[in-house]
Parts: structure tokens; C-alpha cells; sequence
């Protein structure tokens, strides 16, 4: 009796000391959400309150208006989607190859993807520019996404788990008939599923959350992407406009933040199998 | 591995490679080889002509103090970012890995940040810890009865960007340190404690030197990404400043690529990161199964 009294009262101190933490863990959230919905002159009066009084939706309208919010959500979210399917199509493509195929310089070439790894944005982000304007793709939405279509990361990920489906499968798939590719859609990628949602969630925040590419590729308002919004709003925002700046921060986290929870066990999962950032 | 399947097949895996190998040839291998090239050549001023200048960039990047002033504050801001991250996720990690009703609540809102991107974070920070609407000085106000100048002071500043860079990458630590937590067996800890040891002799003696293969990898990838994913963090915040506190190699490269045009500086130092890079990932797999424990 004495040892369960004791054990509950641990679990309560630990529950509590949790909430402490996880509340300071989301304090900038919580509070951009409030100052959100708060006037200007809540904002500013003294002590800084935690909770509006009541909720002001002012901010979200002149925020909107004066990046075009709808014109950059739609941007982000169609260079995330077709990034986000570009990879995972090419990664399977290029997965299945070093999973099931024995060729000349597999290893070889199967080094050449890896190698990609240590070759970020930033180191060669000078060339890059200039090669894709020479194209003629700078300021579109080709140019926006090209670079990114392709990745070490879902490829070597495919291939792992690809290995994984028993060869048994295949030899019986085989002997029925079935070809190379009919066998990559009509049995592999149905057996992918998690693998693929997994991939799909990082590749899409990916994306969503780049920031030095779109910024250099892109110079007109109605191509600009949501995270150069953020930075829309603090250059055009008159004199820090707290609430007006928040509520559009907001509204750029809202995606991510909905990615994330919704696929929350996969992502969890494709970035402890992975552990890379690209 | 497998062996000659479909061999009848032959062309097909080349085929399966081909796409992914355009791009990652096109837009990853040639810009590298570029970068490389371009550092060579320094571009006449209001021209497109560019002349083949040898070393002279990279003779010129570490003859300025302001480049490697700038080295040495990205070095100095990476290991406290580091130092700091590691050590808060570690007992992040330790308190999430309980066996509780609802723990998994708690580690999902510890996963938070790291999905938010760099520019968000940065929006947030600059907000928290503005003088005069953010609530960070109205409590050390309250508290300490201090006032202190984040954005306007360069250590404050620098601080700043440290505080904000490990509150969003937070979350990819204690993933990984939860998973290691979890491949610990509970018979190592029950037999510690059948000996005698307090829950500080376990963590340190215990937790801490198995956890050596998780803190290792976890060294190597945050340094890669606290060099390249701070740019949107410090973009947001104080665009390298004030005069230059935040001005780390990524946000210089930035700036003298596309505020000075000057793409021959800037391609320099994008091979110098580039030689970085390639150290650390060497010493990754030179050393990442050796020297540290596995059970």
C-alpha cells in the first residue's frame, strides 16, 4: 500500500515537472499564437499579457493582404508536392536497381548517389545559380525544384527495404511470368507502404521548409514560396508590427505543423532510419 | 545480395538509375565542380569577364581578418550549439524515457520544433526576445530585474542565434538519444542498482558511456547541419549582425555571393566548406564503430 502511494505520487511529479517543460518547449508557439489574435494596443501595454482578451483576426487579414499569403501557401505547397513525389519516384526507380538487379559498377555507381550527401546546397550554391539561370529557369517553378528531384537519402532508404521483401516472392513472380517493372508495381511498392509515407512526410517538409534556394532562384512576389513570406513580413511589416508579424509566422507553421502531426509515427520513424538532413 | 535477376534484362537497372543520376549529375556534380573552377577566376568589376586569378581568392579569404573572424565565430557558435543541444536533449531524452501513461504526448511535443523551419524559428525567437512587446525581458525583469539588449548587443545577439538554433534542432537529438536509451537492456540498470548506485552514479557511469555510438553520430551530424541549416535562422534575426556578431561562413558566402557579387570569393568558400565537410564525413567512418562503446 505504502510502495503504490508512493509510486503515484512520482508519477504525479513527474507528469507535472513534463507539463513544465513541454510548455516551455512550445512557449514560442503559444505566445506567437496569442500576440496573433491580440491588437496592436494589447501588444504594447504593460505587463505583456498571455491571453488576448479577445480573439482579433485583424492581424491574419492585414497579414494576408500584405504578403499575398494565398499566392505563396499555393507556391510552397506545389514545389513541396512535386518535390516530395520527384524523390519518391526516382528513389524507388533507383532503389529497385541496387536492390534486385546485379550489373556492371553497381558498386560504383551506387557510391555516386551516396557521395551526393556531402555536397549540400551551400557548397555549391554559386554554380547552381548560375547554371539554372543560364536554362533560363531562374524565377520558375522548374528552377525552384529541379535540384531537388533527385536523392541519395530515398534511394539508399528504398533499397534497404526493398532488401528486406523475401526473395521467395520474387522467384515465384518471376516464374509466373512477370516482368522486372510489373513486378516493382504490382507487388514491391504495394508492400511499401509506411516506408513510403515515411520518405514522403520528410521530403514534403523538406521542401516546404527551404529557404536559401528559393530565395536566391526566386525574385518575383507571385513566385516567392512561404518562407521568404516570413521574411516579407518583417521587411514590410510597418515599425514591428508583433501581431501582424506572428499571425503570418503562424500561418506558415500551420502546413507543417498539420504534416507533422498527422504523420507524426512515420516521420519520427523515416528520420531515425535516415538521420539526415538534406 | 542477390544474384542475376531478370538477367535477361540487362539494360534495365542502368535505365532505373538514369533519372536520378541526370539530376544529381546536372544539378549536384557539375555545380561542385564548378564551385571548384570558379574559385580559380575573379570577376572584373561591372563586367561579366572573368579572369583566371590561381589561388589569389583563397589567399585573399585568409589575409582578411573579417573571413576568419568569421571561422572562428562559427566555430566558437558551433560548439556551444552543440554542447549545449546534446546536454539538454540527453536529459530531454532521459525523462521521456518512461514508462508512463501519455509519454508519448510529452516526446511528440519535444519532436515539434525540429519539424518548424529555420525562418519560422528565427520569426519566433526575434519576437520572444524583443525589448519591447516580448515576454522573455518582461520576465527577467521580473525575475532578475535585468534588461537585456538580445538583438542589439553582439553577444547578446550571438546568443540569440545559439538559443534559437538549439531550440529548433532540439528534437532530431532526442530521437536519436531515445532510441539509443531504449536498445539499453533493463538488466544493465537493475543489476547497477542491486549494487548500490544512486540514479546519478547509473546515468553517469551507465547511460552515458553506452550512449558514447548515439553521441558521436549525433556530434558529426549537428555539426554538419549547425554550418549550413543556421542561414535562415540568422537571415531572420540579425542578418550578421550587429557588426558582424552573427556573421558566420554561411551567411558571409551568402552575402558575398549575392549582396557584393563577388562569385569568385564566394565560390572559394564554398570549397573550403566543401573540405569540411568531406573531414568530418571522414572522420565519421574512420571512426564512428571505433573508440566509442558498443555493447
Amino acid at each position: 500500500m505504502r510502495k503504490s502511494r508512493k509510486d503515484l505520487i512520482n508519477k504525479i511529479s513527474t507528469h507535472l515537472l513534463l507539463m513544465v517543460i513541454s510548455f516551455i518547449v512550445l512557449m514560442p508557439i503559444l505566445l506567437a499564437l496569442s500576440v496573433s489574435f491580440q491588437p496592436r494596443a494589447q501588444i504594447f501595454s504593460y505587463p505583456p499579457s498571455l491571453i488576448p482578451d479577445k480573439l482579433y483576426f485583424g492581424n491574419y487579414i492585414n497579414a494576408w493582404n500584405l504578403v499575398n499569403m494565398d499566392r505563396l501557401l499555393v507556391n510552397s505547397l506545389l514545389a513541396s508536392a512535386i518535390v516530395m513525389f520527384g524523390k519518391l519516384a526516382l528513389g524507388v526507380l533507383s532503389g529497385y536497381a541496387f536492390s534486385h538487379f546485379e550489373f556492371k559498377y553497381k558498386k560504383t555507381l551506387f557510391f555516386a548517389i551516396l557521395f551526393t550527401l556531402m555536397l549540400p546546397m551551400q557548397v555549391r550554391v554559386v554554380p547552381l545559380f548560375e547554371f539554372v539561370s543560364k536554362l533560363g529557369l531562374a524565377n520558375t517553378y522548374s528552377g525552384l525544384v529541379l535540384p531537388f528531384l533527385a536523392s541519395a537519402t530515398t534511394t539508399f532508404l528504398m533499397r534497404q527495404h526493398f532488401l528486406t521483401i523475401p526473395t521467395s516472392l520474387m522467384e515465384s513472380a518471376q516464374l509466373d511470368g512477370c516482368g522486372p517493372f510489373r513486378f516493382l508495381f504490382q507487388i514491391l511498392i504495394p508492400l511499401s507502404g509506411p516506408t513510403l509515407a515515411g520518405l514522403a512526410t520528410v521530403n514534403f517538409l523538406v521542401m516546404w521548409n527551404a529557404y536559401l534556394w528559393p530565395l536566391i532562384i526566386l525574385n518575383s512576389d507571385e513566385m516567392k514560396v512561404a518562407q521568404q513570406g516570413v521574411k516579407m513580413l518583417f521587411t514590410s511589416a510597418s515599425e514591428r508590427d508583433w501581431g501582424l508579424i506572428m499571425a503570418g509566422t503562424i500561418m506558415v507553421v500551420i502546413p507543417t505543423l498539420i504534416v507533422f502531426l498527422l504523420a507524426q509515427k512515420f516521420f519520427v520513424k523515416g528520420i531515425a532510419t535516415q538521420g539526415l538532413k538534406e | 545480395m542477390k544474384e542475376q535477376d531478370y538477367d535477361s534484362h540487362f539494360s534495365v537497372p542502368y535505365l532505373l538509375i538514369l533519372p536520378s543520376m541526370i539530376i544529381l549529375t546536372l544539378f549536384l556534380y557539375w555545380p561542385t565542380i564548378q564551385s571548384v573552377i570558379l574559385s580559380l577566376y575573379r570577376t572584373a568589376p561591372f563586367g561579366a569577364r572573368r579572369i583566371y586569378s590561381g589561388f589569389d581568392n583563397y589567399i585573399n579569404l585568409f589575409t582578411d581578418p573579417v573571413y576568419r573572424a568569421s571561422l572562428l565565430r562559427s566555430a566558437v557558435f558551433v560548439l556551444i550549439t552543440i554542447f549545449g543541444g546534446l546536454a539538454v536533449s540527453l536529459i530531454l531524452s532521459v525523462l521521456v524515457n518512461q514508462k508512463l501513461k501519455g509519454i508519448k504526448i510529452y516526446r511528440t511535443i519535444f519532436f515539434i520544433p525540429y519539424a518548424i523551419s529555420p525562418t519560422v524559428a528565427g520569426s519566433l525567437w526575434v519576437f520572444l526576445l524583443n525589448p519591447v512587446a516580448g515576454h522573455v525581458n518582461y520576465f527577467l525583469d521580473l525575475l532578475f530585474n535585468v534588461q537585456v539588449p538580445w538583438l542589439t548587443n553582439g553577444f547578446f545577439a550571438f546568443i540569440a542565434i545559439i538559443i534559437a538554433t538549439i531550440w529548433k534542432n532540439m528534437g532530431f537529438n532526442i530521437i536519436f538519444f531515445l532510441a539509443g536509451l531504449q536498445s539499453i537492456p533493463d538488466s544493465v540498470y537493475e543489476s547497477a542498482r542491486i549494487d548500490g548506485a544512486n540514479s546519478f552514479q547509473i546515468f553517469r557511469k551507465i547511460t552515458i558511456p553506452l550512449l558514447s555510438p548515439t553521441t558521436f553520430y549525433l556530434i558529426i551530424m549537428n555539426i554538419i547541419f549547425t554550418v549550413f541549416q543556421s542561414f535562415g535562422i540568422v537571415d531572420i534575426m540579425t542578418q550578421g549582425g550587429p557588426a558582424d556578431a552573427t556573421n558566420i561562413v554561411i551567411y558571409k558566402l551568402y552575402r558575398d555571393m549575392f549582396v557584393n557579387f563577388r562569385p569568385g570569393l564566394a565560390a572559394a568558400q564554398s570549397v573550403i566548406l566543401l573540405i569540411l565537410v568531406l573531414i568530418v564525413t571522414f572522420f565519421h567512418f574512420r571512426f564512428g564503430s571505433r573508440g566509442v562503446h558498443y555493447q
